[in-house]
């Protein structure tokens, strides 16, 4: 392991600060979750390509840095904000800057009965708030050293509760800003998203950040589904150029509800999502949905498991990567079926699209079943764009580049076009046109 | 299901194996345990020159510093390394035996038992077998026709003294003695094996089979092959198996070398066919292989093909190294677990030349407690440009307290590489024996009909006496096992 206590520094100053006596925001519940958390991520230390479940991503970037917690850059004005910004009505609009909750920048109308947004800080501190129940208790962190580190420094994020039976028809949109200054930041954003029975929501995470520095993001989203419930998550990554983001979404699902979540990838240096849910209900459903694009020497890691533990639950994964120039993409897939499970149906999809000579793929589609009566497929595929295709659309006189990007573009397009939500659907189109273009080298245009 | 399939899968379930009998013949074995002065043993009796000793050292001194692998989807007891006898060889008479009459009657009663046709059905079947009985082999058959064509095939420990320069050369060139725990204690402790060499431009005129088998009480069989094929040459080498039922757990782990130069093809069948253990789990062979070839040379064939049936615990993963352009690995396998059985297995393509091909396909059945894993490696390196895969590998869960379980690893650096794998998991279904019931066929005719068919593709692979033995090897093992 590679954690010694010397690189732990800085974020042991930060713990103990949250954690002393008398401190405001620290109430004896959180306490020992950050306490134990803490000790949790001493035990484990940052993981190494030893482990399995890090064999292809190297964290050694994050693990040998001290990154410091609360230095701050130049804060954005809302002008910069905005390109980030969904130009739909949302029922709320919470921005954080570096990981703490920006009260200038957010913006909440008038929400209907039965719905809380705010930061998670505030909700910590307000009394009777229904986050102690929540809280912590589906991200585990017993075998995930960053989720365990973001236990133990976790302050700030968001908090969205919607009661039994509301429905909030407008989405809820989630900004995290990064100020990367010169000093080496890390900011530990954490949300708590509770969907009681029969609610409906819709939530956007968007991360993003300054180019130029290195910065570290470490995420964690904790989304509850309860009975009948249906939630749809979008995680919109557009994080700096020399960002390092590691991202936990966990989702617990009881009967009959639904969870669609998107995970779209289009910034960072090095980024690891994580993505969980725990079908613990009969009759629930998930959809997990992604997209990668990547340039330059990115390296993304989408690491997917979906944990059948009760009978009759529908899974769905699907995740291509369109990979240029000497990007790597990693995906893993594991879908656990449990004893009982049975009449469970599971789909798993990675597709990748190699752009160049340099870029890597590498792909773990796995299946770990227990019962009998279960339908499970799982399928990945590594090529590059069909020369048949494009022999074809450059006889009908397009030229290669164009075909290529119309290529591409339909290959992104199964994901992209599933976002439900109009202006955000437009916006990945716009990232995904504008890498195309960038992605031309001007030698092809023969 | 019915309760009247219920029951035939009972029936089915308890299916006892069919091969368990020992047959009493002194063995000339060591007393248990591994230490330096064992393996120098091992190397004296055997008479082995010089350098061979040397190299059992080598790997004896590595595999000190080395600890037991835990990664695998499989659960055992810890193995005590200083329980296990290393050498154990059937006593022989006088110098051993120069042709069939010679040989321990009682041996030629036990392959007669595994209706092994060793004797004139040999010659009708058109197999030369190579037997090894434990650990030395003590009857070979056809080899005065394979010289002829300038084929080397006999015992590894006479190749050690006959063919120095081949051993020296090949031996460890594919699975170093450094490669893995196993492997590396097979090279400090290996007993023996068979030796294949193929000429420039020779194709075998027969299918080279040899049958190993676990005898004496306690003996760990630590075997290892080295087939070479030059340039052109073409082998069908086929390894079949069936061991005594025992109470104790029985350690077997063999090395298999392959080497393909530029236009040779290999390919290498095995039926395995181990004592599984009884219906709780008692006893059984723990089969912990290494298998690898190397495709060396351009348009180079290699091909796997594996029943595996038995063994409490199966690990093994026949690979390939696709190292000349062009050149194509295939991996057939079905693998079955009944009862308490554990299988992780799988194999490795590794594409480092130009245009090179693989195919995977893998069929594992689950019955009973049974647990199969796949896990394979796909990789593909910067190099390979053109390289292609296609990796297809099914499960069938039959009774719903069993489980399958897939890990593949799929790395590819090259763009111009195109790869493709499927997996899925399913059962029989209703509609399905509804069907064949309402057709008159038993439920259990049904299901073996069925599985077979699940296994067609691979059993096409096998060659044609080893198909039948396959199916038939399928039936009993799986007998009653749909839930």
């Amino acid at each position: 392991m590679l954690a010694t206590t010397q690189e732990t520094n800085a974020y042991d100053t930060h713990h103990n600060a949250l954690t002393g006596d008398g401190v405001r925001g620290n109430p004896d519940w959180l306490c020992s979750i950050r306490k134990a958390a803490f000790a949790r991520f001493n035990e484990l230390g940052f993981p190494t390509t030893r482990h399995e479940e890090w064999q292809y991503t190297n964290v050694a970037p994050i693990a040998r840095e001290q990154f410091r917690i609360g230095v701050a850059g130049i804060v954005p004005t809302a002008d910069e904000l905005s390109t980030f910004s969904l130009e739909e009505d949302c029922a709320a609009r919470l921005v954080f800057i570096d990981g703490r909750f920006s009260t200038v920048h957010s913006a909440v109308a008038s929400l209907p009965d039965g719905v809380t947004v705010c930061s998670l800080a505030e909700a910590i501190v307000t009394d009777g708030s229904p986050v102690a129940s929540f809280l912590a208790k589906h991200a585990t962190y017993e075998d995930q050293a960053f989720t365990a580190l973001n236990t133990a420094l976790l302050e700030d994020g968001a908090f969205v509760h919607v009661r039994k039976g509301t429905v909030l028809e407008r989405p809820i949109h989630l900004l995290y800003w990064s100020t990367a200054p010169e000093e080496l930041a890390a900011s530990l954003p954490r949300n708590l998203i509770v969907a009681e029975e029969s609610s409906q929501l819709t939530v956007v995470e968007t991360y993003a950040g300054a180019n130029g520095s290195s910065y570290f993001t470490n995420t964690v989203t904790e989304l509850i589904a309860q009975d009948n419930a249906v939630v749809d998550h979008y995680k919109i990554n557009r994080e700096g150029d020399r960002a390092q983001h590691i991202g936990h979404l966990q989702v617990h699902q009881t009967r009959d509800s639904n969870v669609t979540a998107h995970a779209m990838t289009f910034g960072g240096s090095l980024v690891r999502n994580d993505i969980g849910t725990v079908l613990d209900g009969e009759g629930g459903e998930c959809t997990f949905n992604g997209l990668y694009m990547l340039k330059g020497s990115q390296h993304v890691d989408n690491h997917l498991l979906v944990d059948h533990a009760k009978p009759r639950c529908d899974s769905r994964e699907i995740f291509k990567g369109i990979l240029d120039d000497s990007s790597r993409g990693v995906f893993t897939g594991r879908i656990i079926v449990r004893k009982d499970a049975q009449k469970t149906d599971g789909k798993q999809t990675n597709q990748n699209l190699l752009l160049s000579d340099d870029a890597k793929a590498d792909s773990k589609p796995q299946l770990e079943i227990f019962a009998d009566d279960v339908k499970c497929t799982h399928g990945a595929t590594i090529g590059q764009v069909d020369s048949d295709a494009m022999f074809y659309l450059q006889s009908r006189g397009l030229c290669k580049e164009a075909a290529r990007n119309l290529l591409v573009y339909a290959f992104a397009s199964d994901c992209v076009s599933r976002v439900r939500i109009d202006s955000l659907r437009s916006q990945i189109e716009t990232l995904l046109f504008d890498r195309l273009l960038e992605g031309q080298r001007p030698g092809e245009a023969t | 299901m019915s309760t009247a399939s219920n029951e035939t899968l009972d029936r089915w379930e308890r299916q006892e194996y069919e091969h368990g009998f020992v047959t009493d013949i002194d063995a000339d074995s060591l007393p248990p345990g591994l230490s330096e002065d064992v393996v120098r043993l091992i190397s004296a009796k055997k008479n082995e020159p010089e350098f061979m000793l040397e190299w059992r050292l080598k790997a004896y001194r590595h595999f000190l510093t080395m600890t037991e692998p835990k990664w695998p989807n499989v659960d055992y007891p810890p193995i005590n390394y200083q329980d296990i006898i290393y050498y154990s060889a059937p006593k022989k008479a006088g110098d051993g035996p120069k042709s069939l009459d010679e040989v321990d009657p009682k041996l030629i009663e036990t392959y007669n038992k595994l209706g092994i046709p060793l004797a004139e059905q040999a010659i009708l079947a058109g197999v030369a077998v190579d037997a090894v009985f434990d650990s030395v082999s003590v009857a070979t058959t056809f080899k005065e026709k394979l010289s002829e064509l300038g084929i080397i095939f006999c015992p590894f420990s006479e190749a050690v003294h006959n063919h120095p320069d081949l051993i020296k050369k090949y031996l460890g060139s594919i699975v170093p003695y450094s490669d893995n725990y196993f492997a590396t204690l097979n090279s400090a402790v290996f007993s023996d094996g068979s030796f294949v060499f193929i000429p420039k431009g020779v194709r075998c005129p027969m299918e080279l089979s040899t049958y190993f088998r676990i005898n004496a009480k306690n003996t760990g069989q630590f075997e290892r092959t080295l087939i070479i094929a030059e340039q052109g040459a073409s082998v069908s080498y086929l390894e079949g198996c069936t061991a005594p039922m025992r109470d104790e757990n029985q350690l077997h782990a063999a090395v298999v070398e392959l080497v393909a130069l530029d236009d040779a093809k290999i390919k290498y069948s095995t039926i395995q066919n181990w004592y599984p253990g009884d219906k709780d789990g008692v006893g059984g062979i723990y089969n912990f292989v290494t298998k690898r070839g190397k495709c060396q040379g351009r348009n180079s064939h290699i091909s796997w093909t594996q029943v595996e049936t038995g063994s409490a615990i199966t690990w093994k993963y026949p690979s390939c190294i696709l190292l000349g352009d062009n050149s194509v690995g295939e991996f057939y396998s079905v693998a079955m677990t009944n009862h308490r059985q554990q299988a992780d297995t799988g194999t490795k393509m590794i594409h480092i030349g130009k245009n090179t091909k693989s195919t995977v396909i893998s069929k594992g059945i689950s019955a009973g407690f049974g647990q199969n894993t796949y896990r394979g490696m796909i990789k593909i390196n910067k190099g390979a440009e053109n390289a292609r895969n296609f990796t297809q590998c099914d499960s069938m869960l039959l009774g719903d307290k069993c489980g399958a379980h897939t890990f593949p690893y799929i790395e590819v650096k090259n763009s111009t590489a195109q790869m493709e794998h499927e997996a899925t998991t399913s059962k029989i279904g209703e509609d399905q024996m509804f069907y064949c019931n309402q057709r008159g066929i038993s439920t259990e005719d049904a299901v073996s009909m069925i599985v077979n068919g699940f296994c067609k593709q691979v059993f096409r692979e096998l060659p044609m006496e080893f198909a039948v033995e396959a199916q038939k090897l399928l039936e009993v093992s799986l007998e009653g096992s749909v839930g």
